[in-house]
C-alpha cells in the first residue's frame, strides 16, 4: 500500500512516521509537501505530528489553507483513509475534518511521557487490529492535548461510537489520574462519523518497534494496512465476478 | 484605518492561564479578583472603505483569527 505522509513548515515527526511504514511495515511512503495540490496515487494520508507553521496563532490553525489540505479534504470526503496524529489531529480539527477542538494542557505544561490508552471500539480501521480488552501503552509529546468539544458533539461522538482512544489507568479505568491534559472524557482520538478519519494525540509511530520500548502503536498502523488490504481484495473480487 | 480585534476563551472551555494569573493576582495580595480569562488582540491595519471591510474581517474571525469551537470574539474598525 501507498501512504502519503504530508509535510508543512514545521512537522517533525513525518520521518518516523515513513520510517514505520516503510522499515516496520514495508510498505511504500512518500513525502508529500504542503504546497502539492494533489495527493497522487496515495491509498492513506498521514498528517504528522510537529509545530506547523511554529503553531503562531493556534496549534494547526494555519495548515488548513495549505493547497495540500483541500485534496486530503476531497480524498476524505470520499473515503479515503487519513491518520493525524498530535499537530496532525490538531490541524484536523481545525480544518474541520474533524469535530472539536485541542486547547492548552490543563497543567500548562507540556507533557512527553508515555501514557495508557484504553482502545473504546474495535469498529474502525484504526483499532480493528487492537485485541480485545488490550490496553495500549504509547507515548505522548504536547503542550496543546487538551480535547474540547461542547455538551452536543461529545454526545455525537458517544452515541456514534466515535471515540476511539480514552486515556486511562494499566487497568484500562478511566480516571482523572490517568488524564495528562484534562481533555474531556478522557478523551486521547477519535474519528469521524464515516469513521475514515482518525485524529489522536498520543504517538503511535512512536511505540512500533520493541527496540523503543513497545510496539503497541504499530496496531494502529496494522489497522489501516489490514483495510486498506481488504478493500482493494473486495475491489479485485468485484472485477473478477465482472 | 485598523481593525481591532480581541479574542477570548468561551466560558465553558477551561483556562487554565487564567486561573494561573488570577492566583497570582491573589499572591500580589489583590481581594476580590472574581476570574480571568486569557485571550488575543490582533490589529490589522486595512485601507478602504470600513463598512466593506467588517463582513471580511467577520469572516476572517470566523475562519482563521479564532476557532468558534473554544473562542468568542468581536473586532472594531476604526
Amino acid at each position: 500500500m501507498h501512504f502519503a505522509v504530508l509535510q508543512f513548515p514545521g512537522s517533525n515527526c513525518d520521518q518516523d512516521c515513513v520510517h514505520v511504514l516503510r522499515g516496520v511495515l514495508g510498505q511504500q511512503a512518500e513525502y508529500l509537501w504542503h504546497k502539492e495540490e494533489s495527493i497522487g496515487a496515495a491509498d492513506a494520508v498521514v498528517v504528522p505530528g510537529g509545530f506547523s507553521y511554529g503553531d503562531y496563532l493556534r496549534t494547526g490553525s494555519i495548515a488548513q489553507f495549505s493547497p495540500v489540505m483541500n485534496a486530503v479534504k476531497a480524498f476524505a470526503d470520499d473515503g479515503g483513509l487519513v491518520i493525524g496524529i498530535c499537530n496532525g489531529f490538531q490541524i484536523l480539527c481545525e480544518s474541520g475534518l474533524l469535530p472539536g477542538a485541542l486547547v492548552r494542557n490543563r497543567s500548562l505544561q507540556f507533557r512527553c511521557e508515555h501514557v495508557n490508552l484504553k482502545v473504546t471500539t474495535a469498529d474502525s480501521p484504526f483499532t480493528r487490529e487492537v485485541p480485545e480488552e488490550k490496553v495500549l501503552r504509547v507515548p505522548i509529546a504536547h503542550g496543546e492535548g487538551c480535547y474540547f468539544a461542547d455538551e452536543e458533539t461529545l454526545a455525537r461522538l458517544r452515541a456514534n461510537d466515535q471515540i476511539l482512544f480514552q486515556y486511562a489507568t494499566e487497568a484500562g479505568e478511566l480516571t482523572d489520574e490517568a488524564n495528562p491534559n484534562g481533555s474531556l472524557l478522557n478523551i486521547a482520538g477519535i474519528c469521524n462519523d464515516g469513521r475514515n478519519i482518525c485524529g489522536m494525540m498520543p504517538h503511535p509511530e512512536r511505540a512500533s518497534e520493541k527496540i523503543l520500548g513497545g510496539d503497541d502503536g504499530r496496531l494502529v498502523f496494522e489497522g489501516m494496512l489490514r483495510h486498506l488490504e481488504a478493500e482493494a481484495g473486495l475491489g479485485q473480487a468485484a472485477v473478477a465476478e465482472a | 484605518m485598523k481593525a481591532k480585534i480581541v479574542i477570548t476563551p468561551k466560558k465553558a472551555v477551561l483556562d487554565p492561564q487564567g486561573k494561573t494569573v488570577q492566583a497570582a493576582l491573589e499572591q500580589m495580595g489583590h481581594d476580590g479578583v472574581k476570574a480571568v480569562h486569557v485571550g488575543k488582540y490582533l490589529e490589522i491595519e486595512l485601507e478602504g472603505d470600513a463598512e466593506a471591510w467588517r463582513p471580511k474581517i467577520d469572516e476572517a474571525c470566523h475562519k482563521l483569527l479564532s476557532n468558534p469551537v473554544i473562542e468568542d470574539y468581536h473586532f472594531t474598525i476604526e
